[in-house]
């Protein structure tokens, strides 16, 4: 039961993960009728917006500390960051050791610009174009995307740590009554499904409480008639763009301390994204969060180690697996609508 | 001749002689003299060429006449070279039973993924064989490592069976006796030309498929695959069941793929599970669009070309910009250096991807569209519809 239950939780942040990608992709398969093969690089500059910013707050001068001396008899040389001198040492520190999360404010307006100047400066010119080429296209600009960041940040992984506060881990076992030890959960995992759970409710709330969400809905269900009425449904469409690449570059955020950010890891992602997709159901938005912890937590079942020495492999292979079988059974996906995409 | 159309035998014609005379006309330059880096001559590059034109002619037959984008046909080529490098492990290090058997593995992997991913067309057709090949690419790296020797790759070792072996066989990759990397330089002033026995064979081999795709092009089949590009609901409506002749044409395409990871395998017998990795799959695709996908020469073009760019831009580093750029004034040069830099040595993937957009946006036939834009221009009388009034009344009004 115990182990059961760690899986779950074990597939909670990587399901949060896809979920959050599958999200935005949906949302722009939903109403652009875009195949976007570069929202994984969004996840990935998402990521490395938290790296800048935590670059940029530990920008620092030196100072000659003349109290001290290093192992040559000279005064030692101090580091100080800006940061520290503007708002005090104690502020400061803070500031730094809570880099990630204030990334987020820091990432919100960079990742909406990102996603309008592609949507206008690119992807609006292929709207009418095959599915093929969307995919060719995006495709080149995720290289592009990804070869950018390689070039200013490097091939290796850049370790971006979490605050202090959520260093270390909950004994989340003994809540539920079992053995101490038995379920060991990081902190960090708990805040990023929690984030995860805030923003996918903060989409939803989004398109289903506002005017601007009920317009977009109706622009999903009949772009032509919603144009009729008088509606610049192009505009809505390009800010749904814009909301959908920061939901991707939210994700990347906060994902970065459980991931080191490499300047691969949205082509890593994006494949799965797209697995999930396809498994909830193409332009189905809740089809693609409710698909999306499913892989995440079958995933995670399928690396037990009873599972494993069953079906060797399996763990590699399940996502793509379910993948194959939902496409032939119902291709449609789980929460799709009869007759969307279902040649 | 070998019954092809007058310009079909042309275009034949021009790839053979490029093909056979190719170590001449990638060698243009001396080799001591400055401009020798842009050689591309030698065996192991233009193996390169003929090897992913290869496969690029295959990819085509599939896409360019079918439409359907495969973004999973990288696990073919790597298929086929661990099977070519199992042959050598287990028979002798003669490369023909190693070709052979990459074409004949290829051929059914890809009738097992064609025969579950041809029930859909489309974008789910994409998504489907780039699940495939990733599942493979994983499964190379895991549990099949009995078989694929996992991260290591691949290869032939000395206490491995071999029973075919004598006891003066060669113990490099062969064709009867003949040696893969023997290689006759020909001297003439300061030129140096190489011609390798194993280039040739990829040459030949290139040959031969490529005049079976101009076949595949001209015949009945061929027609049947454009008619399920063009509108595969009228095809189904006049009676015709498409799906034998698309999983045909993929099955035909693997077997193109595994034939050059079986000879990949041949010029070098080492066979690692990245030749699968779905990047692997991006990058035919791009030869091919570069190339002009649905064309007969373009996949040659487009794989020639960026194999030769990719060898070419990797090798220029800094100081090779600062000897080119030093007839400028030194600011400039250094302004120069710094703006092409981003784009050259390890930095050619960014030019890739850029290239690969502009072609995708403004030039979505390939370079071979754009070879004709360009003779249009050249064209005294232009045709009917690049008239100003033929324009306008095709234009409908918005």
């Amino acid at each position: 039961m115990d182990a059961l239950i760690l899986q779950i939780l074990n597939g909670l942040d990587k399901g949060s993960a896809y979920a959050l990608i599958a999200l935005g992709l949906t949302l722009i398969f939903g109403t652009l009728g875009v195949v976007n093969f570069a929202h994984g690089a969004l996840f990935m500059i998402g990521s490395f917006c938290a790296v800048s910013l935590s670059k940029i707050l530990n920008l620092s001068y030196v100072t000659l500390d003349e109290t001290q001396t290093d192992f040559l008899g000279n005064p030692l040389k101090v580091k100080t960051p800006y940061v520290e001198s503007i708002f005090g040492a104690d502020l400061g520190a803070s500031i730094i050791d809570w880099a990630v999360p204030l990334a987020i404010l820091f990432s919100i307006p960079i990742m909406i610009a990102i996603g309008f100047i592609m949507e206008r400066g690119l992807i609006k010119h292929f709207y009418k174009r095959p599915h093929a080429d969307q995919i060719l296209v995006t495709f080149g600009l995720a290289i592009v995307l990804q070869e950018i960041v390689k070039h200013y940040f490097g091939a290796n992984p850049i370790p971006t740590p979490a605050p202090d506060v959520f260093k270390g881990s909950l004994d989340f076992g003994v809540l539920l009554g079992f053995d101490a030890n038995a379920i060991i959960y990081p902190y960090w995992r708990l805040v990023y499904f929690g984030f995860a759970a805030v923003v996918i409710s903060a989409v939803f709330a989004f398109l289903q409480f506002t005017t601007f969400g009920m317009v977009v809905r109706a622009g999903m269900a009949d772009r032509e008639t919603v144009g009729l009425l008088g509606i610049n449904i192009n505009k809505r469409f390009t800010i749904m763009f814009g909301i959908a690449a920061a939901v991707a570059g939210l994700a990347g955020v906060m994902y970065a301390p459980i991931n080191s950010p490499n300047y691969h890891m949205g082509m890593d992602f994006l494949v799965l994204s797209f697995v999930v997709v396809v498994v909830g159901g193409m332009g189905s938005l809740p089809g693609a969060v409710a698909a999306g912890f499913l892989l995440g937590i079958l995933e995670s079942f399928a690396s037990m180690n009873e599972i494993k020495a069953l079906i060797p492999g399996i763990d590699q292979i399940i996502i793509y697996v379910v993948a194959i079988i939902i496409l032939l059974v119902r291709p449609r996906g789980l929460m799709g609508k009869a007759g969307m995409m279902e040649d | 001749m070998f019954g092809l159309g007058k310009h079909d035998l042309k275009i034949l014609i021009i790839v053979a002689i490029l093909a056979l005379l190719a170590p001449f006309i990638l060698n243009p330059f001396p080799a001591d003299s400055a401009m020798a880096q842009f050689n591309a001559g030698y065996p192991d590059l233009m193996q390169r060429f003929a090897i992913y034109g290869i496969f690029a002619i295959g990819f085509n037959i599939l896409f360019g006449l079918t439409g359907y984008l495969s973004f999973g046909h990288a696990a073919f080529l790597g298929v086929g070279s661990y099977a070519a490098v199992w042959m050598f492990k287990l028979l002798s290090m003669n490369v023909l039973p190693a070709i052979l058997l990459s074409v004949i593995v290829a051929g059914l992997f890809a009738l097992l993924i064609g025969f579950i991913s041809l029930r859909r067309s489309g974008i789910y057709f994409s998504i489907l064989t780039l699940a495939f090949a990733q599942m493979s690419f994983n499964l190379a790296y895991s549990v099949l490592t009995p078989l694929t020797n996992g991260e290591t790759g691949l290869q032939v070792y000395n206490d491995d069976p071999q029973i075919l072996m004598g006891p003066n066989s060669s113990t490099v990759t062969n064709l009867f006796g003949l040696e893969m990397r023997s290689t006759y330089t020909l001297h003439i002033g300061s030129w140096n030309f190489d011609f390798a026995v194993g280039y040739y064979l990829c040459a030949l081999i290139m040959l031969a498929m490529f005049y079976l795709s101009i076949r595949i092009f001209r015949s009945p089949f061929g027609m049947m695959l454009r008619a399920v590009k063009s509108n595969q609901t009228r095809m189904n409506y006049t009676g015709l069941n498409a799906r034998p002749y698309t999983l045909a044409a993929f099955v035909i395409s693997g077997m193109y793929a595994g034939l050059a990871g079986g000879l990949l395998a041949s010029m070098d017998p080492l066979a690692g599970a990245e030749r699968m990795q779905w990047t692997a799959s991006g990058e035919v695709v791009l030869m091919t669009i570069l190339g002009g996908a649905g064309t007969l020469i373009g996949p040659v073009l487009g794989s020639g070309f960026i194999k030769y760019f990719e060898n070419i831009f990797s090798k220029i580093n800094e100081n090779v910009l600062h000897e080119w750029f030093s007839f400028l004034p030194q600011g400039l040069e250094n302004i120069m250096v710094w703006m092409v830099s981003p784009f050259v040595g390890s930095g050619w993937h960014l030019t890739l991807g850029m290239l690969f957009m502009l072609i995708v946006i403004f030039l979505p036939g390939g370079l071979v569209q754009g070879g004709q834009k360009i003779m249009h221009l050249f064209r005294r009388d232009r045709p009917e519809d690049d008239k100003p009034g033929a324009a306008r009344q095709s234009t409908p009004a918005e």
